[in-house]
């Protein structure tokens, strides 16, 4: 089972390593990772996919909580929150296929951001199930190049991770 | 206080200052000279080891004898990785050092310059937390958190790695006096729900049992533990760190439990219906085949870490707190009128009579006889070890009294650690007694810090029970592997006796029972740094055992 999770951290180098080493060390698989800067620039956020059960998500989150700079670990259930993946697929094209790709870029409301003679690069953002979607359609025209960012999570509603003020 | 003008270097002797650090064990060398040519004038005591790893060990000792925050100190590259083996143990074992290292001038780190290591990288796994200094500036705020962090909640070793560059460079010095930590809060008090919970499983208890770990020794709360041991009337049975946690003698002991436990305690585990355990982790040296382990007990698990609760077994209450308040606080709810645990401790002294832990009592000079010696003689010694058979002999066989006289590597089981750690425990608490159980395997791995006893005046004692053979894995291969001995034995390698005189220590021998009470009393009452070879039987056992994944009734008495 996969579990996402939203672990605000220092913004400080070697956070992450300290985290990545955890998880290696621990025996726990990391699925996906995105890092970034929240609000507020002294704190950043990193997104986490590990898969396990319930007992290994309690001890990843037990353990990431030891870490001095990791100040607030939060499970983001999936049927309560927004998730998104970005990215950019680099697919080749000649004159009788050009017409068909920008066809399958807008039915799936992504975006051509390059255009070539040759090739065009598709900017592709939504959940994992559509961007495994959109690569598979692509593959049949030839994807040269693709590179994807980590997911992202937020609770749906009012509901926020952030820093708990003491 | 006022803001004063200095380098980095004596920014960091002032901030030990003002953690009340009296003592270091240290080695200098390149990256770390302008900090020991301030230590040239400090009124800090500086005790030169002869090699890094004994420093580390050494702080390691001395708080774990005093309850304070230990410090060594070493230069960059090798300087620091010599300390790794003593950090990683003082991890395990949860005590709190504070290690200093040099590194190579910001400039030049990542460029492999003469004697780098990526010492917070290597110690990542391995310490609570570590720093480098990146910014002079932040000197005093890194060994204010450093220390607060080393001794608070689950206690356990910080890294403090200085560029040459920031000793130099000058800063305004200030020591904050607040600490500002926003991931680190540890939870002292216990949940007052959880520990009524955990109450009334207690009154309802037939059989409980205290299972018991460093965790009370830490927490302080050998007297809170006592006190609701006989409020109910349970029975203890502490883990290795928990040795000296509850006295031996007591009648609710039932000693160590696990591989090398009583036969009494591990059986008395298995049939508890409760088991109250109170800062251990549920080792696997401890619990034996983890599926088979106490399968009619409910589990209370009181601990100050959170992660280690549920870990490795299901836990029915849990409580997270310091030791020392969920005792207490569990003291207001249990009424002790409602106790019945008559027929349990029957029960349990009946096994204690019918298995006692003995050895064979003939006219052989056998180490068990030498660890009831010692603890005869000097009943109020703190009692470090080595590690393997001397380890376990002195944890059966040695009567302990009072809270911190057991030291010893109990989770990273580190030869080599007994000596330099004895060292720290004398330096802290030097009214004391202390007698470094040993093995002639483990000594030899630190056995160079003779030369710091001697410089130093660190009267400690070494008895080694010298049987010619790495003795537990000697153990192991004979029960094992069809005594085939391979690579254990050390016999006729080494004279101690002439050993320790060549570092100008005392150097004493026995060779029969008759002996051992003599030697013992010369050493203490020679007030010198002393090493003493017992020369004992070659192969002895560690009895009784319980097997590798064996469950822990499932015990043998060993020959």
């Amino acid at each position: 089972m996969k579990h996402t999770l939203a672990i605000l951290v220092e913004n400080k180098p070697g956070v992450l390593t300290r985290v990545a080493g955890l998880f290696s060390r621990r025996g726990f698989n990391i699925e996906s990772l995105a890092v970034g800067v929240t609000e507020n620039a002294d704190t950043s956020r990193i997104t986490i996919v590990v898969s396990g059960d319930d007992h290994v998500l309690e001890q990843v989150e037990k353990q990431l909580n030891k870490l001095i700079d990791v100040i607030r670990v939060s499970d983001i259930p999936p049927d309560e929150s927004v998730s998104r993946e970005l990215a950019l697929i680099k697919v080749g094209v000649d004159s009788t296929t050009r017409a068909e790709v920008m066809q399958i870029v807008d039915v799936f409301r992504a975006k051509i951001v390059d255009v070539g003679i040759k090739s065009l690069v598709i900017e592709v953002t939504g959940d994992e199930g559509k961007i495994n979607a959109m690569e598979q359609l692509l593959r049949h025209f030839g994807i040269k190049e693709m590179v994807r960012t980590g997911k992202i999570a937020m609770n749906r509603g009012a509901k926020v991770v952030q820093v708990e003020k003491r | 206080m006022t803001k004063q003008k200095m380098p980095g270097a004596r920014a960091v002797i002032e901030s030990l200052y003002c953690e009340d650090v009296e003592v270091l064990f240290g080695y200098p060398g390149g990256q770390v000279l302008p900090l020991y040519d301030e230590l040239y004038d400090a009124d800090i005591r500086h005790i030169l080891v002869r090699h890094e790893q004994a420093a580390a060990h050494a702080a390691d000792g001395f708080a774990r004898a005093t309850g304070k925050v230990g410090v060594c100190l070493a230069t960059s590259g090798p300087g620091a990785t010599n300390l790794v083996t003593g950090i990683a143990t003082a991890y395990m074992d949860s005590v709190p050092i504070v290690a200093i290292t040099g590194q190579v001038p910001r400039s030049l780190i990542g460029n492999d310059a003469f004697q780098e290591a990526n010492i917070t990288g290597i110690t990542l796994p391995i310490t609570k937390h570590n720093y480098l200094v990146q910014d002079t500036k932040d000197i005093p705020r890194i060994f204010k958190e450093a220390f607060y962090i080393a001794r608070t909640g689950r206690p356990g070793p910080v890294l403090i790695d200085i560029p040459k560059d920031t000793q130099i460079e000058v800063i305004d010095f200030e020591y904050p006096e607040k600490i500002e930590l926003r991931g680190y809060k540890p939870t002292y008090a216990g949940n007052e729900q959880q520990v009524k919970k955990a109450a009334s499983l207690i009154l309802k208890a037939e059989k409980p049992i205290f299972y018991v770990g460093g965790g009370i020794i830490f927490s302080n709360a050998t007297e809170e533990l006592r006190a609701l041991a006989e409020g109910i009337m349970a029975p203890v049975t502490t883990t290795l760190m928990g040795m000296s946690a509850f006295p031996s003698a007591h009648s609710l002991s039932v000693g160590m439990l696990g591989m090398h436990g009583t036969r009494y305690a591990n059986y008395a585990v298995q049939e508890s219906d409760l088991i109250i355990a109170v800062g251990v982790r549920f080792d696997d040296r401890v619990t034996g085949k983890i599926s088979a382990f106490a399968p009619n007990a409910k589990i209370i698990h009181i601990d100050i870490d959170p992660a280690e609760i549920g870990k490795n077994v299901r836990v029915d209450v849990p409580i997270v707190g310091d030791a020392k308040n969920v005792l207490k606080t569990l003291l207001k709810y249990v009424k002790l009128e409602q106790v019945k645990t008559d027929a349990w401790n029957k029960k349990i002294a009946a096994w204690k009579k019918e298995f006692p832990l003995t050895y064979k009592k003939d006219k052989l000079l056998r180490p068990q006889f030498v660890v009831e010696q010692i603890s005869e003689i000097c009943p109020d010694a703190i009692v470090v070890t080595e590690v393997g058979q001397n380890q376990m002999w002195a944890a059966q066989f040695f009567n302990f009294r009072n809270p911190r006289t057991f030291i010893s590597s109990g989770g990273l089981g580190t030869m080599g650690y007994g000596f330099p750690a004895a060292m720290g425990a004398k330096v802290g608490k030097p009214e004391s007694t202390v007698i470094d159980i040993a093995g002639d395997g483990s000594f030899q791995m630190n056995s160079q810090e003779l030369a710091t006893v001697v410089q130093n005046d660190i009267p400690v004692i070494v008895a080694i029970l010298n049987n010619g053979f790495l003795g537990m894995v000697r153990q192991w291969q004979e029960l094992f592997f069809n005594r085939r001995y391979s690579q254990t034995c050390l016999e006729s390698s080494v004279d101690f006796v002439k050993l320790a005189e060549a570092y100008g220590a005392l150097g004493l021998r026995a060779t029969k029972k008759n002996d051992v009470k003599d030697v013992i009393e010369e050493a203490v009452k020679s007030g010198r740094p002393t090493v003493i070879d017992f020369v004992v039987e070659k192969e002895e056992n560690v009895s009784p055992m319980v097997p590798a994944g064996a469950a822990i009734n499932e015990i043998l008495d060993l020959e």
